[in-house]
């Protein structure tokens, strides 16, 4: 397999706006053997390629178990998903992927869950939140902790009322600015955390959003006595092979995209922000 | 020629023997050669080719050619081409993207590569082809553009028996004499050269030409230069507890300290022989029908290398020469379980600003850096 090449069109089948910055693709692989080979865990990402301009990667949002297709929510900023999202329904992309490790789902059965997200950092675990409602036996008490700046950046909002409504679920919103439809927490993410009960031996813990916030929250829950093993943090770095050879990405020792995104918090505490 | 038999004598009148002999298993053969006041790697067909007729002169910040009429054939150390350029492209194209009535389609580049020998490789640079290989080819990943260069290579390396100012191999291990990785190593004496095999390949046509052996005075001659060339080596790196110490030294304010002298230009890692950040240039063509991929090399010291999504990771200079430093002498034994420096001394060499990886490091490490052992 040669690869820097191992490109795979994929069509896109629908896009929804999330918020006016975001949009959720869905896409189709061309090629049928390609659709029914891919395989991924959440957290796992793609590099997303538009044709002229260049890759960027991508977490894959959707259920790894919904062979139709696959769902990536962009976020607009720079060169390349300026571009993806002027592309309609039926145009293709190319997809790399997938490419490093993903969320600890296999070993969290049987523990309690914590969710701690902020802003865009919803999107990669999302997939995996929807993974463990389906299998919702296999798992402890789940609570979702998600923070945004304003109401008007928060994501899947049905989704998270949904979650909701789950037994043995907790989920806490809170906005850095209130507004009128606002009913949840205004604040940041952090003052979420006085407000959940924890087993910390038993919990293990899912984070991303930015490093900053992330950090705050392990924190929190090593001081209140969870291992830095069990905690799981998605780190974002410039991934551009998704392989660990093209040496953009490193976070101390580890390559993101080959030993990460999703690493754990005794891995990755002394390299945080840098 | 017996089995205890390591070394031989090729004589500087006879030398075309050898080019004879590469030809005949169709090599290209390339040499460090000064063209247009460069040093660059240049084909050469016959011994004459080999006579650099230039001297190099390096020191922190400086390099200089000065002709000379001395005799001896390799007077070059080294200049900025390293074997980096020959394995690992400054550009390789990689795929070719089509626009058709469906949509789009990919057209991987096939990797390729021409037989081709070096002659006078220094025993650092191969050092630093043998770190290359464990970035490149000892992952799950691997490079076939590098590994269909790297399997047609020959390496002819030729033992340092003169350093500069800038080297520090013998602190790295990795020279002045080379160890391994190697498939003729050549010590140039006055009127001849010990030859010595590395590899079956180079065994394979060592035997071919037919040497004498090398009488054991002439061997230890050689042994004796090399030697000297190591001791007359001033710089040291210091190697205590790399990569930790250097961890532990992310938030020392010396990054501050250096980043007022350094430019962040990436000549340091543009001549440094292990070096392997890439980009992806894209260039579609006017019509935008086709558009092309090619790996071009990358640094940590552009702007762009830590940018992601809206944000860079390492915004400042300081940022960056940390990260160069951390990971060349550190984080890389943690990645690779091998330093990913060779003691070339390119790098401070070729640094418009004079700062010494050397000095730089025993500054951020410590006073003390010097003093401890491993």
């Amino acid at each position: 397999m040669n690869t820097f090449a191992d490109f795979h069109a994929a069509r896109i089948m629908g896009k929804r706006e999330e918020t006016p910055d975001v949009w959720t693709f869905r896409l189709r692989f061309e090629a049928q053997n390609i659709a029914d080979r891919f395989a991924f865990k959440g957290g796992q990402f793609n590099m997303v390629y538009l044709f002229g301009v260049g890759e960027v990667p991508i977490s894959i949002m959707s259920d790894p178990d919904d062979k139709e297709g696959l769902d990536h929510t962009i976020r607009i900023v720079g060169r390349v998903t300026r571009g993806i999202e002027k592309l309609n329904v039926g145009e293709t992309l190319g997809i790399r992927g997938p490419f490093g490790k993903g969320w600890p789902l296999e070993e969290a059965k049987g523990k309690d869950i914590v969710v701690i997200t902020g802003g865009l950092g919803c999107a990669p675990v999302v997939g995996a939140i929807e993974y463990i409602f389906r299998r919702r036996e296999d798992y402890g008490q789940i609570k979702i902790l998600h923070g945004v700046k304003t109401p008007r950046d928060m994501l899947y909002k049905a989704r998270f009322e949904t979650w909701a409504r789950y037994p043995d679920t907790q989920v806490l919103l809170a906005s850095d600015q209130p507004a009128k439809a606002w009913h949840y927490h205004v604040g940041v993410v952090t003052e979420l955390f006085d407000m959940v009960d924890i087993t910390p031996e038993k919990t293990i813990v899912m984070m991303c959003g930015p490093e900053i916030m992330m950090q705050a929250g392990a924190k929190h829950l090593a001081a209140r006595g969870v291992p830095p093993q069990q905690m799981y943090l998605s780190m974002e770095r410039n991934m551009q092979c998704g392989i660990g050879l093209c040496g953009h990405c490193q976070v101390g020792p580890y390559f993101a995209c080959k030993d990460g995104p999703v690493m754990t918090y005794d891995q990755v505490a002394p390299y945080l922000g840098i | 020629m017996s089995d205890s038999v390591d070394s031989w004598i090729l004589k500087k009148v006879s030398f075309d023997i050898f080019f004879s002999a590469l030809k005949s298993e169709d090599y290209k053969v390339l040499s460090p050669q000064v063209e247009d006041g460069a040093v660059t790697w240049f084909e050469a067909s016959e011994a004459d080719d080999l006579k650099q007729g230039f001297s190099d002169q390096q020191n922190i910040g400086s390099y200089r050619l000065n002709q000379t009429e001395s005799d001896v054939w390799f007077s070059i150390v080294h200049g900025a081409q390293s074997l980096k350029s020959l394995t690992f492209k400054p550009r390789q194209a990689t795929v070719k993207i089509i626009k058709t009535e469906a949509g789009i389609s990919f057209q991987a580049e096939q990797p390729k590569a021409e037989k081709i020998a070096v002659i006078g490789a220094r025993a650092c640079d191969v050092a630093a082809l043998q770190i290359q290989d464990r970035v490149f080819l000892g992952g799950a990943y691997q490079d076939e553009y590098f590994k269909a260069n790297r399997e047609s290579l020959l390496i002819i390396a030729v033992n340092c028996t003169h350093a500069h100012e800038t080297c520090f191999c013998a602190s790295m291990n990795t020279g002045p004499k080379v160890k391994a990785g190697f498939d003729i190593a050549l010590t140039e004496l006055k009127d001849a050269f010990i030859v010595e095999a590395g590899s079956m390949a180079g065994k394979r046509i060592v035997e071919a030409l037919n040497l004498t052996v090398a009488p054991k005075d002439m061997s230890k001659q050689a042994d004796r230069l090399i030697e000297h060339c190591a001791v007359s080596q001033k710089k040291r790196m210091p190697q205590q507890n790399l990569p930790q110490a250097l961890y532990e030294k992310q938030h020392s304010e010396h990054w501050d300290d250096v980043a007022t002298r350094c430019l962040s230009c990436a000549n340091c890692t543009m001549v440094c022989p292990t070096c392997f950040c890439h980009a992806i240039e894209e260039t579609p063509d006017m019509a935008r029908q086709t558009s092309e991929r090619v790996r071009v090399w990358d640094s940590c010291f552009n702007p762009e290398h830590g940018y992601i999504h809206g944000k860079n990771m390492r915004p400042t200079t300081a940022d960056r020469y940390r990260m160069w430093m951390t990971h060349k002498l550190g984080s890389w034994i943690d990645q690779f379980d091998s330093s990913g420096c060779t003691g070339c001394g390119r790098c401070t060499t070729w640094c418009p600003a004079g700062i010494d990886l050397v000095e730089e490091a025993i500054a951020v490490l410590g006073e003390d850096a010097m003093e401890k052992k491993a």
